[in-house]
């Protein structure tokens, strides 16, 4: 069938994880671009290995987990929830009450990771499997509202167990990512510490321009991080196409119809729950362990509306574009911050492009033209209000404009090349 | 919170007199989140639209008031001598007439490209709007608290042992005065061509209504009324003025909203009030059960609208979805 990508003689090929030749080569080119990334070795994007820019990585990289679960119960399931920074905030105070270190204020079993990071997803999968049976009373927008009240009432929760979270404003450290085979014991494995090259890295000194003895504890964690995120591609990618995905997009699509043809709802409504919450659960813990300290606030609204513009600037219900969506939103903050900044050294030093900063930003209390302003002069947006302001305009936009997201312009770009140079 | 805490305990009080009241303060704190629930579920029967922006904008149209009342006197200035609580109300209308219009152009812009399209998608957009609006409202008020002028201040009517401070006073009385003019308003030729896009789009467009002008008639009431309910949040005894907070205190017009229930504009008003009632009294009762921790009034809300939920999924009054294969 060379040259018919579509054409299928078979249902396993159909089913198929990687179908086709060109799916298969890039899904190795990005296996080779995810190892030479965190090394400063990608040709062009060598900067991404920068630790600056690491930590952002690592932290899509811990988005991506929550993202496809949220993926699987939005997109796949169509059950509409804003509660994911709840259960994330569940499997970090799992995680903490587990893994952290006692002390006079706070519980903290100092429990090794192999359990607290499994405990953490399970737990937040029970209390998934908790919530379930209202959504399969309360459906569509009045789903969202549960939800949203879950948030709400987490947050209450956490300010007020401090035994568990903390103080209100301090938080409590989180235990560090590191693989010990019991409490107090030396760690097998540090995901955090700098060190030696992993042993079987080495083969990537085989490239010519490529030679590494080193790597950063960002480049250790990120490499933990990735082989929970290619785990959960998996698994999600594989629940996608066979009996339990294809019943809960039967209940997304029309649920009594679903009924009609014999899925269970209730039972595929509470899965859907059980296995989001679950990949909510572990990037919580392990956005919270890499982050180091958390405040009960932190797993507010803002949260759970970041994930859910994630997944709908993705494209909802691939797998593909969660990875787009996450990367679009952690990253590109930092290309703003970048490109304001290099506008206001433009004003200053009178660059060419001077009279575009003098428009954009106040440098002074006087200066009444500009909506960013780098220094507290009055009104004007500060650079993190602007990112903010921008994520609004980019959910607001998107939707408008392209409701099926990266992955949709994606599906554009490559339908134009390929009967390219005729329209079709 | 504070403020209400200090009228409720300021005199030594029989069972009688603190449970009076507490249910005065709960119907005033009632009609604020009557006020808004009113104006989201106007927007929703008239444009299907689920409206997360609520809160910002009420906090944006108390904000006006801060910025007419305080800083720049409008109009005011232009009116020579008047009597104080006049001129504040002018404001204060000015305010909720600039609040209503930017309703009318977030409509016009952000939704009405949106029609046809799945209802979570535009909830989606009004949480996009939610950011815009409130970060910017946010700055605009320097974070921090800004003092809306009003005339009553803190000033308190004592009838016997029954004490409410007047702001709360004229809450109430300009939720009736909305609530009357609504009732005419749907009576009102307008009106029922708002009724008949909210019963069926296409038809109502087949009659010769247009389901635009709908749109726009429906936002800027909406939004309207979300800036009379932030005014109102932000008076004294609630809040000592317009702050980042009080958007979310907006937010909790939303489980009024949905024990009401989404599409009834008489649900708004008795969940609203039901709310309301049940905050304060959460606040006055169960703060010195100290297991419950601190702030429970604020969530006692979103239980009570779980709870709800649960029994009627529908909320009180709203309407059941029936729903063919």
């Amino acid at each position: 069938m060379r040259g018919r990508p579509n054409l299928y003689t078979e249902y396993q090929s159909e089913m198929g994880l990687f179908p086709t030749t060109t799916k298969k080569v890039s899904i190795a080119l990005l296996g080779v671009i995810a190892l030479l990334l965190p090394f400063n070795a990608l040709p062009l994007f060598g900067f991404l290995g920068d630790s600056g820019w690491m930590v952002l990585v690592n932290k899509s990289l811990i988005y991506a987990i929550g993202a496809l679960g949220l993926n699987l119960l939005v997109g796949v399931a169509g059950q509409v929830s804003l509660g994911h920074s709840f259960f994330m905030a569940v499997g970090a105070y799992t995680a903490v009450v587990l893994g952290g270190e006692a002390g006079k204020t706070v519980w903290g079993l100092g429990l090794p990771m192999w359990i607290w990071l499994p405990a953490a997803g399970l737990v937040a999968a029970v209390v998934g499997v908790l919530i379930a049976p209202t959504a399969v009373r309360v459906r569509g927008l009045y789903l969202a509202f549960v939800t949203l009240g879950l948030v709400f009432i987490g947050l209450f929760l956490w300010r007020n167990l401090g035994k568990v979270a903390g103080g209100p404003t301090t938080g409590r450290p989180w235990p560090e990512l590191e693989l010990a085979l019991w409490r107090n014991m030396d760690p097998i494995i540090s995901f955090t510490s700098d060190g030696p090259l992993w042993w079987w890295l080495t083969p990537i000194n085989w490239l010519p321009w490529v030679d590494i003895e080193e790597m950063s504890g960002h480049a250790k964690t990120y490499f933990f991080v990735l082989f929970f995120v290619v785990v959960f591609a998996l698994v999600s990618k594989n629940l996608m196409r066979t009996r339990v995905g294809r019943s809960w997009a039967a209940i997304r699509d029309r649920d009594i119809a679903a009924e009609v043809m014999g899925v269970a709802e209730a039972k595929g409504k509470t899965q859907a729950f059980a296995i989001s919450s679950f990949y909510a659960g572990i990037a919580g813990a392990i956005l919270a362990s890499v982050v180091g300290r958390m405040i009960p606030e932190s797993w507010d609204l803002f949260l759970a509306i970041e994930f859910v513009a994630i997944i709908l600037i993705g494209g909802a219900g691939t797998v593909a574009g969660v990875f787009l969506g996450t990367f679009f939103v952690i990253l590109s903050p930092r290309l703003v911050e970048d490109l304001t900044n290099w506008l206001a050294t433009q004003v200053t030093e009178g660059g060419t492009f001077a009279w575009l900063g003098n428009l954009f930003i106040r440098t002074s209390p006087d200066d009444y033209i500009g909506i960013v302003s780098l220094d507290a002069y009055g009104p004007g947006l500060s650079i993190f209000q602007l990112n903010v302001v921008l994520f609004g305009v980019l959910i607001v936009v998107f939707l408008i404009v392209e409701p099926l997201g990266l992955y949709g312009i994606w599906i554009k770009v490559r339908n134009y090349w390929k009967g390219w140079p005729f329209t079709y | 919170m504070i403020g209400l805490v200090v009228i409720a305990q300021a005199v030594a009080q029989t069972p009688v007199e603190k449970f009076l009241n507490a249910l005065g303060s709960g119907i005033a704190l009632g009609a604020i989140y009557a006020l808004l629930a009113l104006g989201f579920v106007i927007i929703f029967k008239a444009t299907q639209v689920v409206n997360f922006a609520h809160g910002a904008i009420a906090a944006l149209g108390a904000y006006f008031v801060s910025y007419f009342a305080t800083v720049s006197n409008i109009p005011g200035r232009w009116m020579g001598d008047i009597a104080p609580t006049l001129s504040w109300t002018l404001s204060a209308l000015l305010a909720v007439a600039l609040t209503a219009l930017i309703g009318i152009i977030i409509e016009r812009i952000t939704i009405r490209p949106m029609i046809g399209e799945p209802l979570f998608a535009v909830a989606m957009i009004t949480l996009g709007l939610d950011l815009i609006i409130r970060t910017i409202t946010n700055d605009l008020m320097d974070n921090t608290n800004q003092g809306l002028g009003d005339p009553w201040g803190v000033n308190v009517i004592e009838i016997g042992v029954f004490r409410i401070a007047q702001t709360q006073v004229v809450t109430v009385l300009v939720l009736i005065a909305v609530g009357l003019a609504l009732a005419w308003f749907f009576k009102s030729r307008t009106g029922v061509a708002v009724r008949a896009t909210a019963f069926d789009q296409e038809a109502a467009m087949a009659q010769g209504i247009s389901v635009g002008k709908v749109f726009a008639i429906a936002w800027a009431i909406g939004a309207g009324l979300a800036a009379l309910g932030g005014i109102f949040a932000s008076l004294a005894p609630r809040g000592a003025g317009v702050s980042p907070f009080t958007a979310f205190v907006a937010f909790r017009a939303f489980p009024a909203v949905i024990i009401g229930g989404l599409d009834s504009v008489k649900g708004a008003i008795v969940g609203g009030l039901l709310v309301g009632v049940a905050e304060v009294f959460a606040g006055t009762y169960l703060n010195s059960v100290s297991w419950l921790g601190i702030g429970f009034g604020g969530i006692v809300p979103w239980i009570l609208m779980m709870i709800v939920l649960l029994v009627k999924p529908y909320g009180l009054f709203g309407t059941e979805e029936i729903r063919r294969v």
